[in-house]
């Protein structure tokens, strides 16, 4: 514990409870407080912490990092409490119940032959290839919450956009999860095996620049990898910054039309920094109309790794639609599938709230573009 | 090399299939030692998750057994398990994983026969799958 202390600054606290004011989570559940988990390792309460059903409620989200007067690297404190409480055998009350946490897992079997490319049966995709397109767990989202939402869509238009820039991906038959969810909830051994199949496929492709659709899986592959994958100089990028480029040097274009606002996931913005990039191609699309909350000061979509989902958590999703949907905006875009199933759930469950107050269009950035390429 | 011993788990509803377990067993009726039986109040009750994470801990088969359909004894949640079963299907299918190592059987109590029967077919089934993680599939 006090590895993890030192490692994420935590020992320069000053128990001003910045974090606590500013965090979305203890605003509605006054049973969680950020700076009280603080006070605690620093008191070496150890089996305290574990124990405690709350410490699965943070979202790592980071809007408190950005507040701490003593930049305590709060999200990757919590990713150690976690692990150290995972190690003693607690986890956390998982939403779906820990289904796709168990998908993951079933992922780090060497020999699993998977069969998860009928999506790109129409598309022009290949074994190896200068640019390897990263699906992630698209294929399974689209099993599991085909009800409300088609989260395949993003993987087909990833590729329709990339085959209309000439650019031919390959793709992994045996793609495994990045790993993000278990390593958010402290199954770290489960991801340094998912981590290690992932490197090693990725190499064999011969690839020098990976996209991602979702920015848990950029996270993790950019910063959660760079020790397999430094060596080997390969990009790691996100699908905003490759359609933002090409519209910069293969003069791509779209057709213009409507009003978007932009929901800001928490892995591209706060954890990695990159605003411009999809609303550069929001732009080219049509209208920009920001939410008050918005580029570091975005709100969350509310679940983070599948880790925990409840009444706080829709309560977040339902404020942000009616953020969105006050814009005056006909679409709400986000760049993250997970952010897009998390909102989309919200209005697909019966919610406390009128209709007329949500009911606004919620797109992936990918669909919107592939669905506005100019001249296709 | 030993012969392979599949792990099979059942879920049973306490209502219908469970109580045909039981007749299987006080009718003597033989059945292979392979299978687990895990006792739920409904087949409604067993959440996908449940499948996954005997899966993942290493069972070579899953059963979800409940009443038959219009027998429930919450009128409909073998019909939620059935629109479950469908999306473990699918899972199953991008997974890679033979969607013959999960099952969905209505068993009544009355239907002892029927259980052991099952079980006998579920389990030479997964024999000559071979192991869940004893790779290509
Ligand atoms: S990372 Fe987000 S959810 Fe976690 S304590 Fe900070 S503000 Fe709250
Ligand atoms: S904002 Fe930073 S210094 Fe203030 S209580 Fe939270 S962790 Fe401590
Ligand atoms: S009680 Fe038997 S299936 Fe519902």
């Amino acid at each position: 514990m006090k590895q993890i202390i030192r490692n994420t600054k935590a020992y320069y606290c000053v128990e001003c409870g910045k974090c606590t004011g500013s965090c979305p989570v203890a605003r509605g559940n006054e049973f969680f407080s950020p700076r009280l988990i603080v006070e605690r390792a620093l008191s070496g309460m150890k089996q305290d912490i574990e124990g405690d059903r709350e410490l699965w409620a943070c979202l790592t989200c980071e809007a408190c990092s950005k507040k701490c007067p003593s930049t305590v690297k709060y999200s990757e404190f919590i990713r150690g409490m976690r692990k150290m409480a995972f190690d003693s055998g607690f986890t956390s009350r998982c939403s779906q119940g820990g289904l796709l946490h168990s998908i993951q897992r079933i992922h780090s079997i060497k020999d699993l032959v998977q069969d998860r490319l009928d999506w790109a049966k129409d598309l022009k995709t290949s074994k190896k290839g200068e640019v390897l397109y990263f699906t992630g767990c698209l294929p399974y989202f689209e099993n599991l919450f085909s009800a409300f939402v088609s989260p395949i869509e993003i993987a087909k238009s990833t590729v329709k956009i990339l085959n209309f820039a000439g650019i031919v991906p390959a793709i992994l038959q045996n793609e495994r999860c990045c790993g993000h969810d278990l390593l958010w909830t402290g199954d770290s051994e489960t991801f340094q095996k998912l981590a290690r199949l992932n490197t090693e496929m990725i190499k064999e492709s011969g690839a020098s620049r990976v996209v991602t659709s979702c920015p848990e899986c950029l996270r993790t592959l950019k910063l959660d990898y760079a020790d397999l994958l430094e060596s080997t100089g390969i990009e790691i990028m996100h699908i905003s910054e490759l359609i933002s480029s090409l519209m910069k040097n293969n003069g791509i274009k779209f057709n213009r039309s409507g009003i978007m606002t932009y929901h800001d996931p928490c892995r591209l913005g706060r954890h990695l920094g990159i605003y411009d990039a999809p609303r550069d191609v929001i732009k080219s699309m049509g209208e920009l109309v920001e939410m008050g909350n918005h580029m570091a000061e975005s709100s969350c979509c509310g679940v983070s790794a599948w880790a925990t989902c409840e009444s706080m958590s829709k309560q977040m999703q339902v404020n942000r639609l009616i953020e969105a949907k006050s814009t005056g905006s006909d679409t709400l875009i986000t760049s993250c599938p997970k952010c897009l199933i998390h909102l989309k759930c919200a209005v697909h469950n019966q919610i406390p709230v009128e209709k007329e107050k949500v009911d606004i269009r919620i797109e992936d950035l990918a669909v919107a573009a592939g669905k506005a390429l100019a001249g296709d | 090399m030993t012969e392979f011993d599949p792990r099979i788990i059942a879920f049973c509803c306490n209502w219908c299939s469970y109580v045909g377990a039981d007749l299987a067993g006080t009718s003597r009726l033989q059945y292979p030692h392979n299978v687990r039986i895990i006792r739920t109040m409904c087949s409604g009750q067993v959440f996908p998750s449940y499948i996954l994470k005997a899966l993942e801990l290493g069972a070579d088969g899953v059963m979800i057994a409940g009443c038959h359909i219009g027998d429930c004894h919450y009128v409909s949640g073998n019909k939620k398990a059935e629109e479950r079963f469908r999306m473990l299907l699918g899972i199953m299918k991008t997974l890679g994983l033979d969607a013959r190592r999960i099952r969905l059987e209505w068993i009544s109590a009355s239907e002892g026969v029927k259980f052991a029967n099952t079980i006998k077919e579920f389990a030479r089934e997964i024999k000559e799958l071979g192991p869940r993680n004893g790779g290509k599939e």
